[in-house]
């Protein structure tokens, strides 16, 4: 497969990921908005997380100064100068897949090119302050899942989808984290509120916003503790959303794509994998849970640009790697 | 002359205002419909060409830079027997065109028999001299073809340009009949048409046919300037159909006078590019020094035969408007045979004489550039106001040899849905023709409608719609 193909196909999948996570970032913003929360300055406390989430403070307070509830909203759900927004990481997905058109289905395509057209007309009619965003949140929610049935439903199994599914899971690893390390940091830093019900409502909506609050209760039939919470986002692999989850899946997906190139990158991904396969959440809350998730979204990073350096870069390989035949060509003219 | 004024071929009628034998069928079935039917139909069909995002971008609009060319849902149709004639006449003139090619890059017997001057073609700007002497498997130089025709009467067709670069709109022919196929499956239960689906197939045959010789499993692909060019989904949707890779320029690179491409496992050979990327971009080394969209190194590899460019490079110089009038001789010349299809009368405004006529009578006249194509920069004389007619004259005045000037022709009108209902309206034919070791086209090709009243203009460019169309079984 071309590398710019192969490139274009990550970052579809990726893009298509953070849309969704953004929705369910901002989903469960609004939710805990709703809650009753004793501290001076509230509001922009409250809606910090979501910005710090996909890292865009520093964007959002140029523009707007103190956060917001109805302002963060829309810089994060639509606003075209935010470059994270919902807007355009569907924007840049639909891009990803024009110039990857000859390798997705028409199918996809057409889910992809359908979602960004009714998202233009759907960006003019949404009023930030009004109920309608939460419908938004949702919609955004089932394009992404619309797409993922999709692709698995139409596509060849060959390395196109590994790529694609690589996009998907690197990007999901590394959002699932941040939301555990920002919700974690806001949530025990109130001492005070530890098993009451403020606490049961915070943790039980972090579960709600990557779809794990049912299989909460379905696998510990019990009070939401921090320490569950973390080990089912972290340590369960039959949670679809954890770490380990996710890096099932990237592990397999670099083994299907194999190439003498990717030695690097499925050495560091089987080491991440490794680590969570085997890891015990006491362990991680001894070393410090923050800790540990500064040190995973580095090691995500380090290898997607392992990945990159691999498959997807270009111009870098002009010059140094071997051309296969070479060697043919100087006889013949 | 009034615009009203121009008498024209309906395809609809007889002379005794008669339906046509062929049109028949489908005029009953239309005339059976009950009313919005087709308007209905028609916005269901602008909603699948946009979901599918087949779209086209107009250059030198920012707003709409990406845009849907008018699908009109009224089918046109031919017979088969008018079709078969039309056929044997193409494939003359594609073949003629391809020796003539060969020729002029070799020997230039034509100019030596004086049929053609050495400046008319060593002096023409598209005339490539890096070609001289290049030999090309089969000796095809225009393996992709676009011939246009238009119809000014039951019998005569006329040839208005032969496309030798990179003609498009083959893929808009494919969307068409499949759309057409979703709307109106009882049409094609009803109607015999011949297929046009297995288009892609045959250009893929072409293609390998058209591998450097000793390639006996060759690797093609299609390159295109970018997902911002007027006819990348074409592209994208030419290379999906026949399952091989979409590159950029960027993708590929030369070495040691091979083509590779970078690819997830390495960098992998090419053996034939399709390419969409007019010549003047191809190698910045040999042509624009400036240009991104090409590959340092191609021009040298593909002289080397090492790598086949399709459709060749310097075909234009066999497709420039001023050569198109030497066609004819062409085909008497390397056949030996009578041209089967006419040239449209042409006046060269290179030649004191034609320059003569042509200015005292602007009013009745096109008006083209000899290089020119899609529709820009030509003068139709019976629908220019004067201050038009008279601003085109000093463009004339100021280089006439880079002008051609054509009688206004009647193009053949066929019914088509508008806003008042179903009205006539003029259009030309486009049948795409591929040249291997054999040449094969699909019955039929991609007729282009001018959707406002009078208009003889039909390039998307300009606000022309596209029809399916239909060939039907004897």
């Amino acid at each position: 497969m071309l590398s710019r193909t192969a490139d274009n196909l990550f970052w579809m999948a990726r893009h298509i990921e953070r849309a969704e996570n953004i929705a369910r970032v901002l989903d469960v913003a609004h939710r805990t908005s709703l809650l009753p929360l004793d501290v001076d300055g509230t509001e922009a406390y409250l809606w910090y997380a979501p910005l710090n989430i996909t890292g865009c403070a520093a964007g959002y307070e140029e523009k707007h100064g103190l956060a917001r509830a109805d302002a963060v909203t829309h810089y994060m759900a639509l606003d075209p100068d935010n470059p994270s927004s919902i807007y355009n990481c569907l924007k840049m997905a639909r891009e990803n897949a024009r110039t990857a058109r000859s390798a997705i289905t028409s199918e996809m395509w057409e889910i992809i090119n359908a979602t960004w057209l009714e998202l233009n007309r759907l960006s003019k009619q949404i009023d930030m302050n009004d109920e309608k965003f939460s419908d938004f949140f949702d919609w955004v929610k089932d394009r992404s899942h619309l797409f993922r049935g999709v692709t698995l439903g139409t596509i060849i199994k060959d390395i196109a989808l590994s790529f694609i599914k690589l996009g998907t899971f690197l990007e999901r690893a590394d959002n699932t984290a941040r939301l555990l390390d920002v919700k974690y940091h806001i949530l025990l830093t109130e001492k005070e509120n530890v098993g009451s019900s403020v606490d049961y409502y915070q943790w039980g909506s972090l579960l709600k916003s990557v779809s794990a609050f049912e299989a909460y209760r379905k696998i510990y039939r019990d009070v939401i503790s921090p320490l569950r919470v973390a080990e089912l986002l972290i340590l369960r692999d039959d949670m679809p959303r954890s770490l380990h989850a996710c890096m099932n899946e990237v592990e397999a997906a670099l083994l299907e794509i194999n190439g003498s190139a990717g030695k690097e990158a499925r050495r560091s991904a089987g080491e991440l994998h490794a680590a969570l396969h085997f890891g015990r959440i006491e362990d991680i809350f001894e070393d410090g849970l923050h800790e540990y998730l500064t040190y995973f979204l580095g090691q995500t990073y380090s290898l997607s640009q392992n990945i990159r350096d691999a498959y997807l870069a270009r111009q870098e390989r002009f010059e140094t790697l071997p051309i296969r035949s070479a060697g043919q060509s100087q006889q013949q003219t | 002359m009034n615009k009203n004024t121009i008498k024209c071929f309906n395809e609809l009628y007889e002379k005794n205002d008669e339906i046509r034998d062929i049109y028949q069928q489908y005029q009953h079935w239309q005339s059976n419909l009950s009313a919005g039917t087709l308007e209905r139909k028609s916005a269901e069909a602008e909603l699948l060409f946009r979901r599918l995002g087949i779209t086209f971008a107009v250059y030198g609009e920012s707003s709409g830079s990406e845009r849907l060319i008018p699908f009109d849902i009224v089918p046109r149709i031919f017979s088969g027997s008018e079709w078969r004639r039309l056929e044997l006449g193409i494939k003359q003139r594609v073949r003629a065109l391809n020796a003539f090619l060969h020729d002029i890059y070799h020997e230039q017997e034509i100019i030596k028999a004086g049929v053609i001057s050495k400046k008319q073609v060593l002096g023409n700007a598209l005339y490539r001299p890096e070609m001289q002497g290049v030999n090309l498997p089969n000796q095809v130089y225009a393996q992709i073809a676009g011939i246009d025709l238009v119809r000014v009467s039951e019998n005569d067709f006329y040839v208005l340009e032969d496309n030798l670069r990179t003609p498009s709109g083959v893929s808009y022919m494919l969307e068409n009949r499949n759309t057409m196929m979703r709307l109106f499956p009882e049409l094609f239960a009803s109607h015999a048409v011949e297929p046009v689906e297995h288009y892609p197939q045959m250009l893929l045959d072409t293609l390998r046919e058209s591998a450097p010789a000793h390639v006996s499993n060759p690797t093609i692909v299609v390159m295109t300037p970018g997902s911002y060019n007027s006819a990348y989904f074409e592209h994208a949707f030419l290379a999906s159909q026949m399952g091989v890779e979409l590159v950029e320029g960027q993708d590929l690179f030369v070495h040691q006078q091979k083509v590779y491409m970078h690819t997830t496992e390495g960098p992998q050979q090419v053996h034939v590019i399709y390419r969409r990327v007019d010549d003047d971009f191809l190698d910045p080394l040999v042509f624009r020094p400036d240009s991104t969209l090409g590959v340092p190194g191609l021009l040298d590899a593909y002289c080397s035969g090492n790598v086949s460019l399709t459709n060749g490079v310097g075909t234009g110089v066999a497709d420039d408007k001023s050569t198109y009038f030497y066609v004819p001789e062409m085909i008497k010349f390397y056949l030996g045979e009578t041209p089967l299809l006419s040239n449209v009368p042409t006046w060269r405004l290179s030649e004191k004489d034609d320059l003569k006529y042509a200015l005292a009578h602007l009013p009745e006249l096109v008006v083209k550039e000899v290089q020119g194509s899609g529709g820009y920069g030509m003068l139709v004389g019976p629908t220019s106001s004067k201050a038009e007619i008279e601003a085109y004259k000093q463009r004339i005045l100021k280089d006439p040899a880079n002008f051609i000037a054509q009688p206004t022709l009647a193009l053949s009108t066929c019914p088509t849905l508008v806003e008042s209902g179903v009205a006539p309206r003029h259009v030309d034919l486009r049948p795409f023709v591929l040249s291997g070791k054999d040449i094969r086209l699909v019955a039929g090709g991609l007729t282009r409608v001018a959707l406002s009243e009078g208009s003889l203009v039909v390039n998307s460019s300009q606000g022309g719609g596209t029809k399916d169309t239909w060939v039907l079984e004897d």
